[in-house]
């Protein structure tokens, strides 16, 4: 079979046989190489995290709840703070978007058996366990830092500096993880594409996903080497950032935000690749404009790695630096704006199930709209010098990154729970999931934006109580929240052994993930790679057959 | 929507506010719109296992909707651009070496000096910092003076030395040698502060005054404005800076002009 057929080329040889891997639920705690079985590492190990990460939030909600700092100690809160960052971005979104569906799913975008590196794959997978364990565990230990998910200098080097120290170590591992998982998604999408299908054939997931992985292998490696000259400075007493040592504490806020204003699109690229295969399923139409659809994304990426000051719009940066980045980061609206729009269109005139998936999608769509044009406001430096590191700048990055990747991870995991697990999700218990959580997340973020407005700045522990009002009104929204998770984990748990029969192809889907059983074998295709040029071909008869 | 407004950029930047807030509603009521609308006509009716139309894509509509977001975006960065020039913001003296070398050069003569010196001390920071840095023209007389930059400026500024730290913010007028807590100015009369950290970053933010930045250690910030209304308003750190960082307020107190002038000689002189 691997010699006759071009689609088969690609099975790594060199590979225990499936019968030496661990079979069952063993697997999962296996070094496995199969990218289905990695992929649902990475979303399970993701979600654990999420649970953390969103204890935590709630544990700033109930301090936040009255205008004292009378729940936590303050060092403590600075602690939770950082962690709660911490977690949800290196270890919730960032793995899940990306290494999670991305693993599941490129290799059948391109039709191959596995990723090219996998290995490589699975010891980026396995990096992610320990480096989050020791992130938390520095908190029992020796006190977790305290300076932020930022871990601005000259606080991040006068704050205790074991935790500060196990942070930073934490964070390079999870960094090399996502080098280690960019490389092998560049080399797959590249490299490992069956013999016939074109680039512009590609799933928008795969292009979304390439462009994510250049933006990570261009920019990770900065904040690596940033936060090892942090380390020097902490361990070392080097004076790179440390003032009293002639060091500049700008610099590192330069090269800091030169990762993390990218790793903002590191989170919502794949974000739009999910939705962009979600909607057309649905919707039983194509993704309307995928060609521009391709260029809006390789437009992102260069736009997303040229407008990291706009972060530092208060640090004192020369006036034409703050209108070049201001005027760089308005136009990436433009690229964005075609991708809603292009939803939008894709959605009109279609036969629209409403679905978790769907309703999950389009909250989306809601949310970050609404996100997207905080951000173009906030790209206003005058605008932006008011509420910068207020609440309003809390309010519109939880807009994006919840309202807009945490919204598309749950519409995926509707969309995909059939494929992965061979059984379809609860659709009632999904929709009093979405209801939880849209409302809960309106309302815990929305009246943030007013709070930042009218002079409350961010992480504090204590507020002037003219704001205590507003600020409960947010806490409820996080206890809705925090009750949504319930009916999803009761719903994935009941559905995993009950759940109905999902059989192959339950969507009536087009894109090849879907031309396989449910759950997929370990080799994806139990014959040839299927050679589908048409993922999006809604509305006219079938001509993409295996 | 936002507080009352005390500082002469203040209106401007309600201005901006309400241009952004418009465009921005608009913009988000009409797509969801369009969202909530084509959810409900075109939702899929039970037991319907058709496809809807096979259309891929319309050049006309797609140029469209790129070219207005464009025009938009475009319109409004050259609006603030505006707002934030009326608001001084694009004046000179942003860059650190040239306020560095403008702090050296006064700071021999700024010691012993009383009020009428500190105008010429003023003369002397403006051209220092125009030699170093002369992109940008000095902006006309009738702007109005606030924002984050210096000009030159019809009345006297009130130079302030603010020193922040952990966790709090120290003022001293240099010109009548006193030393507070709490930032007392008059109204109407451009202040400017001369902001430096003793330990991390903290930042200066009176959201009546829609002003912000931050104090950098090793690296001394200026923030100009001027207070038009009198009353008492927070002055914030928004730079997380330490466990107290939430509690790090102090007031800024805008008096008119005799009720200064009686503050002032209420103060014993360091």
């Amino acid at each position: 079979m691997t010699t006759t057929s071009p689609g088969t080329l690609l099975s790594p040889s060199p590979e225990p046989s499936p019968s030496l891997q661990p079979q069952g639920w063993l697997k999962y705690f296996s070094f496995s190489l199969d990218h289905k079985v990695i992929g649902i590492q990475y979303l399970v190990c993701g979600f654990l995290f999420y649970l953390i990460g969103g204890l935590l939030a709630g544990l700033i909600r109930i301090e936040l709840a009255t205008p004292i700092a009378d729940f936590l100690p303050r060092q403590t809160y600075n602690e939770v703070l950082t962690l709660h960052g911490t977690i949800m971005i290196f270890l919730w979104i960032v793995p899940v978007v990306n290494g999670g569906f991305g693993n599941y799913l490129i290799p059948f975008y391109v039709g191959a058996r596995d990723m090219a590196f996998p290995r490589l794959n699975a010891v980026a997978f396995w990096m992610i366990p320990p480096a989050g364990l020791l992130l938390i565990c520095s908190y029992f230990i020796a006190g977790a830092a305290q300076s932020g998910w930022t871990a601005y200098p000259p606080l991040s080097i006068t704050t205790p500096a074991a935790g500060q120290i196990v942070w930073i170590l934490s964070v390079l591992l999870l960094g090399s993880s996502s080098i280690f998982g960019g490389i092998n998604f560049i080399a797959t999408i590249l490299k490992l594409r069956r013999p016939g299908l074109k680039m512009m054939q590609l799933p928008m997931y795969a292009w979304a996903m390439l462009g994510t992985s250049v933006l990570v292998i261009l920019s990770t490696p900065v904040l690596a080497g940033t936060l090892i000259l942090l380390s020097f400075d902490i361990i070392a007493h080097t004076g790179f950032f440390n003032p009293t040592l002639g060091g500049n504490v700008v610099v590192y806020q330069h090269l800091f935000w030169f990762y993390s204003h990218p790793a903002v699109y590191i989170m919502v690229l794949p974000a739009f690749g999910l939705v962009s295969e979600i909607l057309p399923v649905h919707a039983r139409k194509p993704l309307f404009g995928y060609t521009t659809m391709v260029f809006s994304i390789l437009a992102i990426v260069f736009l997303g790695l040229i407008v990291w000051a706009h972060h530092m719009f208060t640090s004192g940066t020369p006036p034409w630096m703050r209108l070049f980045f201001t005027i760089a980061t308005a136009f990436i609206a433009v690229p964005t704006g075609i991708k809603f729009f292009n939803w939008l269109a894709t959605l009109w005139g279609g036969r629209i199930a409403l679905n978790s998936a769907v309703l999950f999608s389009c909250a989306f769509i809601v949310n970050f709209v609404l996100g997207g044009i905080t951000g173009v406001a906030l790209a206003q430096v005058p605008f932006d010098i008011h509420v910068h590191d207020t609440y309003f700048v809390v309010a519109h990055f939880h807009y994006i990154v919840y309202g807009g990747t945490v919204f598309v991870i749950f519409a995926s995991v509707y969309h995909w729970f059939p494929k992965m697990t061979g059984r379809m999700l609860n659709e009632p218990l999904g929709m009093v999931h979405f209801v939880l959580t849209f409302v809960g997340f309106n309302l815990c973020f929305g009246p943030q934006h007013w709070l930042g407005l009218n002079g409350m700045p961010r992480r504090v522990a204590e507020y002037d109580p003219q704001f205590t009002l507003i600020n409960q009104l947010s806490s409820v929204g996080a206890l809705l929240m925090a009750l949504s998770t319930l009916p999803f984990l009761i719903n994935v748990a009941l559905s995993l052994s009950n759940g109905a029969r999902a059989g192959d192809n339950p969507w009536r889907a087009l894109t090849p993930e879907w031309l396989t059983s449910s759950p997929p074998p370990v080799e994806n295709w139990t014959g040839e790679a299927p050679l589908v040029t048409r993922p999006y071909g809604y509305g006219r008869p079938l001509e993409a057959t295996p | 929507m936002l507080p009352i407004d005390a500082s002469s950029n203040a209106p401007v930047y309600d201005e901006l506010f309400r241009v952004l807030f418009s465009i921005g509603t608009s913009l988000f009521v009409g797509i969801c719109g369009l969202l909530g609308y084509s959810l409900l006509r075109f939702r899929r009716r039970a037991g319907d296992l058709g496809d809807g139309l096979a259309i891929e894509e319309n050049l006309p509509l797609e140029i469209i909707w790129t070219a207005i977001p464009a025009v938009v975006v475009l319109f409004i960065g050259i609006y603030s651009y505006d707002i934030y020039e009326r608001m001084g913001g694009m004046t000179p003296l942003m860059d650190h070496s040239a306020m560095h070398a403008a702090m050296v050069a006064e700071a021999p003569t700024s010691g012993p000096s009383d009020a009428i010196d500190s105008g010429s001390d003023d003369k002397t920071a403006g051209t220092v910092i125009s030699g170093v840095s002369t992109a940008a023209p000095t902006p006309p007389k009738e702007r109005i003076w606030g924002g984050i930059g210096i000009a030159n400026q019809p009345v006297e500024a009130l130079t302030v030395e603010v020193t922040a730290m952990q966790f709090a913010f120290i003022f001293n007028y240099p010109d009548s040698k006193i030393i507070s807590g709490e930032l007392h100015v008059p109204v109407n009369r451009p202040v400017e502060l001369r902001m430096k950290a003793n330990d991390v970053i903290h930042a200066f933010w009176v959201p009546q005054f829609r002003l912000k930045q931050d104090i950098i250690p090793g690296q001394p910030t200026l923030l100009s404005f001027t207070p038009t209304r009198a009353g008492t308003y927070p002055i914030i750190c928004a730079e997380l800076c330490g466990p107290y960082h939430g509690g790090m307020r102090s007031s800024v107190v805008v008096h008119e002009a005799p009720e200064f002038e009686q503050w002032q000689q209420q103060q014993t002189p360091v």
